[in-house]
């Protein structure tokens, strides 16, 4: 075997071995999709989508869970977009290369890594103690915000990290000041990137339970909630307290509800793909 | 398009069919149509072996009282004290007895409260239905099994006892911040939160169940509910006090012969809340239907008298607010 032969069997070797990784989790994924949805998808229907929780596995509903959700949702952004962003933005344009800048990376970094029950209890004793929140989905999306805060500061950075120094100069020398450079130069072309990130810190916010569960937040509302300071619940928790009854037709029920929390995480990333496209094909340097 | 229609419309018809159905419940009732006039929120948190009463009680409620707002949490009968004795919750439930320091707790912010009973739980003892050796087991058994000195030592089923054949023992239990953990603890070994580390615990029972019919050499315990949802995959095994081997049902629960594995579920009431209507309201409808959807959710009712004493008890204490 000459050597260019033999070189190219490496190269078809770790191919391979490159296509069994990616399929690894993709196989897990869909033996865990097929068994959801084969257990679940005849519970999904108009009704299941608008009744109140019940102790009857067959009338039971998720109008509370997935409306509480939303909210949850559209609160946790409206919080954690600009707060992420904005932190990002300084620690990549304007923060100087010293120990302070280095002891914020390590400790945003860590922070990405603790569990989300321990921001629970920080939640518990600033937001709902402290603050006076009570167990409502103000207090519940800021402490959901903090747990993204992490992920989404080191994807800003990252995005903004992309954009090529010569555009940042190219803005300097025709006079721009930094402000305007970040403003009409950085963020727009670092945006793809950017949203990419938060939507995938939202769809960790939206599996989470157990901080959302130490807070306050409920099993059983009979009411949708119509302010931020109203008490909720979500997908996850009525997920988590469906899959630990006795009866059968619940861990269906479960199943139904895991459908259309998954059906809510995939309209999150096809969003992401759809805004990251768009904007790449905007962009021409 | 068309189905959806037609979904809501069934949506709709039962929506009438239930307002009907509650309509003509409520028309004999003097004292529950003052209850449709109450308004005002009764905000539960606390253990969720109890939960499922609680839902079924809280859903039956809403057609008593529409404008009643009833929430029901499941931070776990600790986490729930927590915020009870803090004044935070109006009632919390409980798969144990309030702890002695929870009670100082409660002393400290000034919180009195009442103490119900609303079902049994018979905690079960299964073993994997190919066990064909254990017949019986007596408390003393459990006790040698489960006990902390075991740790490491009781490995297989014949340090039991003898008979039992030469094969290692694999157990499974609740997990140590559940209620059901505190009760077994203190019902076998005799004293609450002590026992042996190396067994598998979760604090999901259905994981125990999992466990329990997938190994040969298990033994294990959990709610009642459980073993009665999936008899066929395990085996139940009589519990012996010294005064012949039951095992646990409907009746032997009731009646407290399945003992010591045979747990009260309980509500606390908080005394500030006691002194609303609503609250008053609900703790009543509570303890009136208790009986039948405890048992519809899986628990055991107590015994008509008890309910009986537990009204008078919760009518006292409202009284005594009164004055």
């Amino acid at each position: 075997m000459t050597n260019s032969e033999k070189n190219r069997l490496k190269d078809k070797a770790f191919q391979v071995f490159g296509i069994f990784c990616t399929f690894i989790g993709l196989v897990v994924l869909a033996i865990f999709l097929f068994d959801i949805v084969i257990e679940g998808v005849k519970r999904i229907d108009w009704d299941f989508l608008t009744s109140l929780p019940s102790r009857r596995a067959s009338r039971a509903g998720i109008l509370t869970a997935w409306v509480g959700t939303l909210w949850i949702l559209v609160l946790t952004t409206l919080i954690a977009f600009p707060l992420g962003v904005a932190a990002g933005v300084y620690l990549e344009e304007y923060g100087k290369k010293n120990r302070l800048s280095s002891f914020l990376e390590i400790n945003i970094a860590n922070l990405a890594g603790v569990p989300s029950i321990i921001y629970g209890l920080l939640g518990l004793e600033i937001f709902v103690r402290q603050m006076r929140l009570g167990g409502s989905l103000l207090a519940g999306a800021l402490t959901l915000s903090l747990l993204i805060l992490p992920i989404i500061i080191v994807t800003t950075r990252e995005a903004i990290k992309s954009v090529p120094r010569s555009i940042r100069d190219g803005s300097f020398a025709l006079g721009a000041s930094k402000w305007q450079t970040v403003w009409f130069q950085v963020l727009p072309a670092s945006f793809g990137g950017i949203l990419t990130g938060i939507i995938l810190a939202l769809s960790r916010a939206v599996g989470e339970a157990a901080p959302l569960i130490v807070i306050g937040a409920l099993a059983y509302v009979p009411f949708t909630p119509s302010s931020p300071m109203d008490e909720f619940t979500v997908l996850p928790i009525q997920i988590f307290n469906w899959t630990s009854r006795p009866q059968e037709a619940f861990l269906n029920n479960a199943a139904a509800a895991i459908i259309v929390l998954l059906i809510i995480t995939f309209m999150l990333n096809g969003i992401a793909v759809y805004l990251r496209n768009r904007q790449q094909r905007k962009i021409k340097w | 398009m068309l189905n959806f229609k037609r979904n809501n419309t069934t949506f709709a018809a039962a929506l009438l069919l239930s307002a009907s159905l509650l309509l003509s419940s409520c028309g004999g009732n003097s004292s529950n149509e003052a209850a449709g006039n109450l308004a005002g929120t009764v905000q539960i948190d606390g253990s969720s072996t109890v939960y499922p009463i609680t839902e079924a009680v809280a859903e039956e409620f809403r057609a008593e009282a529409p404008d009643v707002r009833v929430t029901v949490g499941v931070s776990g009968t600790g986490g729930g004290m927590k915020k009870f004795t803090r004044g935070e919750i109006d009632m919390v439930n409980a798969s144990r007895q309030i702890s002695e320091a929870e009670a100082e707790q409660a002393k400290a912010s000034n919180i009195t409260y009442v103490e119900l009973e609303v079902a049994y739980d018979g905690l079960t003892v299964v073993v994997h239905p190919e066990n064909d050796w254990v017949k019986d087991i007596t408390v003393a058994d459990l006790k040698k099994i489960w006990e902390p000195a075991a740790q490491g030592k009781i490995m297989r089923w014949n340090q039991v006892r003898p008979e039992w054949p030469d094969r290692e023992i694999h157990l499974y239990g609740a997990g140590v911040e559940s209620g059901t953990y505190d009760y077994f603890t203190e019902a076998i070994v005799g004293k609450s939160h002590s026992s042996r580390g190396d067994y598998t615990a979760s604090e999901d029972d259905n994981v125990l169940v999992q466990g329990v019919s997938s190994d040969p050499n298990a033994l294990g315990f959990f709610g009642f509910a459980y073993y009665e949802e999936n008899q066929n995959k395990l085996k139940v095994v009589p519990v012996d006090n010294g005064k012949g081997a039951v095992l646990p049902s409907l009746q032997t629960v009731k009646d407290a012969s399945y003992a010591p594995l045979s747990r009260p579920l309980f509500i606390y009431v908080n005394s500030k809340a006691a002194a609303r209507p609503e609250v008053v309201e609900f703790i009543n409808f509570y303890l009136d239907s208790a009986p039948e959807l405890s048992q519809e959710v899986g628990y055991i009712p107590l015994p008509d008298s008890k309910y009986q004493e537990q009204k008078e008890k919760f009518k006292q204490f409202a009284d005594s607010l009164k004055k």
